[in-house]
């Protein structure tokens, strides 16, 4: 990446675009996607919450010709390490069997930002990925005109290959030398999406030879000269502190190499994991009481005290409720309640740090490593720059992965033992020192006059944080006259963050619950309810709102007629939920059965409107994936407390969906159009919920408010 | 601290290990074959499949003393290069998304579809039942087994 004078010259017209030779031979161009990203593109949610980045593109070409696409962002199984390349490779015009894939280092210089979360990659990446690709192509072609001394207009370039109106061929290989000094065009132009080879087609996940052979790829599989293995003990209760420890058993474990305090935590170091972690438990610590134990019940009590008091901030408020209620002919109230939730990735949380006088080395599954490498920089009070810090893949996300508690911990330990050391959680330390989806309950109220609703009012109370910005302006708002959004929050010791679909995980299971018995209160069709509600906002456009009610009511029509709504066999019960989140529309129907007095779900059709769709093949998995996952959650998701302490610590006592328990039949949809993708990590994760509990209703007459639903079965219509 | 002679995907393998060292740990952190997966070490998500003597095992609670004498086959041993039926139907269907799982389901695809190469969607289901995929793949694993014993057949 040096460059001479001359060359540093002649690049970059537009700020965001760069290219260089490499002294290997080859074009490198770069590309920071955030600064090229348009300026009325909104983030779905405040986005410095979450320590979001943004999304750079990064391409090499050889002189052989083949193609490297270095995929900056973390891949946590959402696909994008497979569509952001797509993107780029589609307007380079080159075969997608001569693309290779390769997963970015943090490069803070390069890519300024690099992060995985909020369903954002393929949508923030859809335009300037492209035009990366474009340029490179517009380069390529510029050089070969050159060369052949005709117009650029005369040449054509098309699976990797130039050809000029005489029939004359160059590879990109033979040009790119020349095409990497050359100024970076000013406008390029992209593919109408009627010519697209590779978006649009099914292409397998980049990384698929390695993982069904075993190939070391996450960061579990990492090793490096020199390692240790590190098991932390950390404060077996929320609220507790080190006091004190003897470590005379745990160093009598044969293989354990040191043990090192550190905050209120003990790290043990041995030759291997297993080692490692008997001497964890051969570990005696005293914890003290430092702050107050919570339990479940005393979450349940102070959030039902939030809900049923008057203190709120108003996130958003249209008209007056306190009038349409007063008002009203009728008012529907009802609570819904879910627990704490934990990620549970695959893999366990784990990293490598090799901290020393020079530098800061890191590797490991992480789903924000800039932001990560900058708070290791200043735990460890160490430059920045120091840090050099190496995705590997990772076993899920989920959100556990935004938080980098365990890379400090990994980087402290480090620079305490002096020698590189790799963290591993055990399952237990991965389910007990989490950073938890928080308890959530919401008490929604409607208000009707002349068999209208007139009023909405949705109030919530939740542990630590969680609903703000711009979720109040998802449906209904804008569907209601009067209509007004309150948020009151519980602080509590126990550590809690994103979790899949932050914000709407439980939301949506909720509204679209509360519409499901809206309609029958109103004696009108369900379906027809919200096409009504839709119509509202079609009528009285409002900016701030964030769906469409087109598309809404799009998905709503299409999953009507491809499930068959309302007209399924006798013991066939049928729940539906439409939602929009994550920028993009979704409907969904579960078809559930009784078995043995449980509900059973045998299917769910499913209608996604994300635009163009980039990857058909990583789009299903994702939408049916984000499905099971949300029926697996509302069913069966909960970790209680109890004197502060996590009651479920493994899967022996944590259920999480299994084969058994899955819909046999996803069935999935999509709404054709050519308007820009949008995200598929998360969207169709939040109404599955409802539409189940919507099923279980018309099969058992059971209004369930309460998550997980199996272990609620008897809680309903509770009224705060 | 005592020696273990090892039959691994073919080969002899010696470590010294305590008796009571799961073979997960021996083979990740020992022999460097990072294939299997750690996932809970109480037995119950079946990342840490392997063969034993062709049966489908939990590395994770097989004490690595319990394993000489046996044919152990790990996912990089299934096959010499992805050719498996139950890869190559893995690969077809494009199962994995995050994949950390993935080792673990194809060995115990692989071992049950020894057993019956032609299963019902009762016996599939029950087969995988132990198998957990975070990410609820499920349905592609189903789809996947299905074709893998069409290959098998």
């Amino acid at each position: 990446m040096n460059l001479s004078n001359n060359q540093k010259q002649s690049f970059s017209r537009r700020s965001f675009l760069k290219t260089s030779a490499l002294a290997s031979g080859g074009m490198l161009i770069s590309f920071n996607l955030f600064t090229a990203c348009k300026s009325d593109i909104k983030p779905p949610v405040d986005i410095s919450q979450l320590n979001f980045n943004d999304f750079n593109a990064f391409i090499k070409i050889s002189d052989e010709g083949k193609v490297t696409i270095f995929s900056p962002n973390p891949e946590i199984g959402q696909g994008v390490k497979t569509s952001m390349p797509m993107l780029i490779a589609e307007e380079l015009d080159v075969s997608w069997e001569d693309v290779y894939v390769e997963q970015g280092k943090l490069d803070t210089k390069n890519y300024t930002r690099q992060v995985a979360g909020g369903s954002q990659s393929v949508r923030f990446g859809w335009e300037p990925l492209r035009q990366t690709g474009a340029t490179a192509k517009q380069m390529l072609i510029n050089a070969a005109a050159a060369k052949w001394g005709v117009s650029a207009s005369e040449c054509t370039a098309s699976q990797g290959v130039i050809t000029n109106s005489q029939g004359e061929k160059l590879g990109y290989g033979d040009v790119v030398k020349e095409a990497a000094l050359l100024e970076v065009p000013e406008e390029v132009k992209l593919k109408d999406p009627k010519d697209f080879t590779i978006i649009g087609k099914n292409i397998s996940n980049v990384d698929i030879d390695k993982i069904i052979t075993g190939k070391p790829l996450f960061g579990l599989d990492y090793k490096a000269e020199g390692m240790v293995y590190a098991s932390v003990l950390r404060p077996p209760v929320f609220g507790q502190v080190l006091e004190s420890f003897d470590d005379t058993e745990t160093r009598a474990v044969g293989g354990v190499v040191d043990v090192v305090k550190f905050g209120n935590k003990i790290a043990v170091l041995a030759v291997n994991t297993w080692t490692a972690m008997k001497g964890k438990k051969a570990l005696k610590a005293e914890w003290k009481q430092d702050s107050k134990p919570e339990s479940t019940a005393l979450h349940d009590a102070e959030l039902f005290k939030i809900l049923n008091g008057n203190k709120f901030d108003t996130r958003r408020k249209d008209g007056n409720v306190k009038k349409a209620f007063a008002e009203a002919d009728k008012v529907l109230e009802r609570v819904y309640e879910s627990p704490f939730l934990p990620h549970n990735c695959m893999e366990p949380m784990n990293f490598y740090a090799d901290v020393t006088s020079e530098k800061i080395h890191l590797v490991g599954p992480i789903q924000t490593p800039a932001g990560t490498a900058g708070r290791v920089a200043n735990l460890l009070e160490r430059d920045e720059k120091d840090v050099l810090l190496e995705m590997t893949r990772m076993g899920g996300g989920f959100g556990r992965r935004l938080y980098g508690d365990f890379v400090l911990e990994a980087a402290e330990i480090s620079s305490l033992a002096k020698k590189p050391v790799k963290v591993v959680f055990s399952r237990e330390d991965d389910m007990t020192a989490g950073t938890y989806r928080p308890a959530i309950k919401y008490k929604i109220a409607a208000s009707i006059k002349d068999k209208k609703v007139t009023g909405y009012h949705l109030k919530e109370a939740c542990i630590n944080d969680n609903m703000y910005g711009l979720i109040p302006h998802f449906f209904p708002a804008g569907a209601v006259e009067n209509y007004q959004v309150d948020t009151a929050n519980y602080k509590s010791n126990i550590t809690t963050g994103a979790w899949r679909a932050p914000y709407t995980n439980f939301l949506a299971s909720a509204e679209q619950s509360f519409f499901d018995e809206l309609a029958e209160v109103l004696e009108v069709d369900r379906v027809q309810l919200h096409l009504d509600l839709l119509e509202n906002v079609k009528n009285n456009p409002e900016p701030n709102v964030e769906y469409s009610p087109e598309r809404l009511q799009g998905v709503l029509k299409k999953v009507v007629d491809k499930s068959n709504w309302g007209k399924t066999e006798a013991d066939v019960y049928q729940g539906l939920a439409v939602y929009y989140c994550h920028n993009t529309h979704v409907a969904e129907v579960a078809d559930i059965v009784m078995e043995n007095g449980n509900p059973v779900v045998k299917k769910v059709t499913c209608v996604v409107d994300c635009g163009i769709v980039v990857n058909p093949l990583g789009a299903l998995n994702q939408i049916k994936g984000g499905i099971i996952d949300g029926i697996g959650h509302a069913l069966y998701g909960e970790l209680t407390f109890q004197d502060g302490k996590p009651q479920s610590n493994n899967f022996n006592t944590y259920q999480l969906i299994r084969m058994g328990q899955t819909p046999p039949e996803v069935d999935v949809h999509f709404i054709e159009n050519n308007l820009a993708p949008t995200g598929l990590g998360e969207p169709t994760l939040p109404p599955i919920g409802g539409a189940v509990a919507n099923a279980i209703y018309k099969a058992t007459g059971k209004r369930l408010t309460k998550q997980p639903y199996l272990s609620n079965m008897d809680v309903e219509k509770v009224i705060g | 601290m005592a020696t273990f002679s090892l039959e691994i995907n073919k080969k002899t393998h010696t470590v010294d290990a305590d008796a009571d060292t799961p073979l997960l740990w021996v083979l990740r952190d020992q022999i460097d074959l990072v294939g299997t997966k750690f996932g809970c070490g109480v037995g119950m998500c079946g990342a840490c499949t392997v063969h034993l003597d062709g049966t489908a095992m939990r590395s994770c609670l097989l004490p690595v003393s319990q394993a000489e004498g046996k044919q152990i086959t790990t996912i990089e041993g299934l096959s010499e290069d992805g050719s498996h039926p139950v890869q190559e139907a893995w690969k077809e269907i494009d199962v994995p998304q995050c994949g950390y799982c993935q080792s673990g389901q194809i060995m115990t695809a692989s071992a049950f579809l020894d057993q019956n190469s032609n299963p019902s969607n009762t016996e599939i289901r029950d087969a995988m039942h132990g198998n957990i995929c975070r990410c609820a793949s499920y349905n592609s694993i189903e789809k996947a087994v299905k074709v893998a014993a069409e290959k098998i057949r």
